[in-house]
């Protein structure tokens, strides 16, 4: 066990956290109970509005869980030190994070207890089914990735590991990116642009998470961060959120151009309630212009404000995702173009949607769960980044 | 010696025939069943003609029979199923109004049964569109693909269901185009309930039948024909 936590992490503050952790989990697992005795009738999700918020969280910790890799990649790829000390954590914040939004999505499931029926029978024309062995195989490549990191005898091996765990990451980003660029007749999907700028989207919230969590262990562990290395890190994540946002804005102005897909640009960027203000307020000013302006000003970007910034990238992703993937429902179907419709099951008018109690739970315990996770792998494991002498 | 030969034989011939009498009936019914699953022909393809200019606005007896046929009840709540509903559409740039039925399209190309990850959603020989209930896992994936919004999700716990219709909670479920009947012999219930024979029902590849003479003869079309998905409804006068 690493001798920086040894200490901190016995504390009764850190088994306080970590019971409200597994408070969270078990919340979690209380409403799915109740999910599975009264069917998804107790969560806000209909059949107009078919995946709601436990697909908000399970997607942003699956893309998160695969951009966290990059602080990985660029250790064992590229070979930059700084970088290297921190793949463990990163590896470890991708399991706890793919664990939990996977559990979500599976508990979210019609028959969840069915779920061994994927593996029996097998649909290799269907995106979900590449992404069940996407996400198994993304767990043993970080695995094995981990195992070629802290096992002295295993890293000459670290460098194909941690290039395997690199090309399975944007495999696995694509794919989920693909769920809706499979959707040829939703007008919010459909379109090529969503798998990579799902790629570069999960750089920044991958990016975001770490931060939070590295400073999170530096704090406990009343250790101080690097100036260079969290300069270095806190402008990489700002070039990573720009990127994001150049993906989002070239999506909807692409969308502008088409005349057929003008309503849906309008409802989701200005006259559809709940989803301009969360788009423009959410997304585009707590998301991206707030912490753009902690990470760059030159009389802020210290710890604190990389920080905020990095918590504000979070929020602003989970606005993002609600927009796509809710308001991407909400705006109904182009079932007869150039027709005015309407119809007793919702067709022609804009989808209502009101999250229920037991569905954030669900959401709230696989947070819980990559919480967890993390909490007890910091606890038991090294996984405390130490920098590596001269790391420039 | 010889006895205890001849002991041995009669011992195993017994055997084989206490054996062979025991399996037999299993046998037998085991033959039974599978003689009892003909299976759907290829060379048929179901299909519906629905005239527009004889569905009449506010008639909704399509709707009722298919809800009583297949044992679903939609109290006009969003988690509510609908295998069939009523549609009203108005032409946006001259105003003419329509009243249709929509309901799953039995598409060739079914975009539900390319997304299922488990096979549930597929596509009989017939071309007639089914979810195996015993197979969905309820990720409603095929929901989100359907570009006529023909799918249903069951949201509550189910009672007194018709045998010939089976459903289940937390699966998907959609228009079978009534394949209990039509194995039957008898006609889609919506096709058989409208009051104005606005609903054409039968085979679509065989150049004998209504169904392929009418869609020969006059102008239809099929919803999103832009998809290529060529679903088996087609409609007249839209």
């Amino acid at each position: 066990m690493s001798a920086y936590t040894s200490n901190q992490s016995r504390s009764p503050l850190y088994y306080t956290l970590l019971a409200i952790g597994v408070l969270v989990v078990l919340a979690g697992l209380y409403a799915v109970l109740l999910m599975e005795e009264h069917g998804h009738i107790i969560t806000g999700m209909n059949n107009q509005i078919v995946w709601g918020m436990p697909h908000v969280f399970a997607i942003f910790l699956i893309i998160a869980a695969s951009g966290v890799l990059n602080i990985s990649s660029i250790g064992s790829v590229f070979n930059k030190p700084a970088y290297k000390a921190r793949a463990p954590l990163a590896g470890l914040l991708s399991i706890a994070m793919l664990s939990g939004g996977l559990s979500v999505l599976m508990l979210d499931l019609g028959r969840p207890e069915r779920i061994i029926v994927a593996a029996t029978n097998y649909n290799p024309t269907s995106v979900f089914a590449w992404n069940i062995l996407l996400y198994s195989g993304m767990f043993s490549a970080v695995a094995l990735y981990l195992w070629t990191l802290m096992e002295q005898r295993m890293q000459p091996w670290s460098k194909p590991a941690g290039f395997l765990v690199f090309v399975w990451r944007f495999v696995l980003t694509t794919g989920t990116g693909v769920i809706f660029s499979f959707l040829v007749a939703r007008q919010a999907y459909g379109t090529a642009i969503l798998p990579p700028m799902f790629i570069v989207i999960s750089f920044a919230w991958g990016m975001a998470v770490f931060h939070v969590v590295q400073s999170t262990i530096y704090a406990w562990n009343h250790l101080t961060l690097d100036e260079h290395v969290q300069k270095r890190m806190k402008n990489l994540m700002g070039v990573f959120v720009v990127a994001a946002l150049y993906f989002v804005a070239a999506y909807h102005l692409t969308n502008l151009y088409f005349a057929r897909q003008t309503e849906f640009e309008r409802f989701i960027l200005l006259n559809g309630g709940v989803y301009p203000l969360l788009f423009w307020g959410g997304y585009i000013l707590l998301g991206n212009v707030l912490p753009l302006f902690l990470i760059y000003h030159p009389a802020l970007g210290k710890s604190k404000c990389v920080i905020a910034a990095s918590l504000l990238i979070i929020l602003g992703g989970f606005a993002l995702l609600y927009v796509l993937i809710i308001g991407g429902q909400a705006f109904p179907l182009s079932i007869f173009p150039g027709y005015q419709v309407s119809s007793s099951f919702g067709d022609g008018a804009i989808a209502h949607y009101q999250p229920s109690l037991w569905e954030m739970l669900l959401g709230a315990g696989g947070m819980g769960i990559a919480f967890v996770v993390t909490a007890i792998g910091i606890r038991v494991l090294d996984f405390v980044p130490r920098e590596i002498p001269k790391a420039h | 010696m010889n006895d205890l030969n001849l002991q041995r034989r009669n011992f195993l011939k017994t055997s084989l025939g206490a054996a062979a009498v025991a399996i037999a009936p299993g046998l037998m019914l085991f033959k039974v069943a599978q003689a009892k699953g003909e299976g759907a022909s290829s060379k048929v393809r179901w299909g519906m003609l629905i005239d527009t200019a004889q569905c009449k606005p506010g008639c909704n007896e399509c709707v009722t029979a298919c809800s009583r046929e297949n044992g679903w009840v939609n109290e006009n709540r969003p988690t509510d199923p609908q295998w069939i509903r009523k549609i009203e559409i108005k032409d946006i740039s001259s105003g003419r109004e329509l009243s249709l039925p929509m309901m799953c399209q039995h598409c060739e190309n079914p975009p539900c049964v390319d997304v299922c990850p488990t096979n549930a959603s597929m596509k009989r020989a017939d071309g007639i569109v089914l979810v195996d209930k015993h197979r969905c896992i309820g990720c409603r994936y095929c929901m989100m693909a359907c570009p006529y919004k023909a799918r249903s999700f069951v949201h509550e716990p189910l009672h007194d269901q018709n045998p010939d219709v089976p459903r289940g909670k937390g699966t998907v479920e959609s228009c079978t185009l009534c394949v209990h009947r039509i194995d039957n012999g008898q006609q889609p219930a919506c096709a058989e309930a409208c009051p104005n024979q606005a609903i054409l029902f039968g085979d679509l590849n065989d150049p004998a039948s209504a169904i392929a003479q009418k869609v020969k003869s006059v102008a239809t079309t099929q919803v999103r024909a832009d998809l290529r998905l060529n679903p088996g409804v087609r409609y007249q006068g839209l």
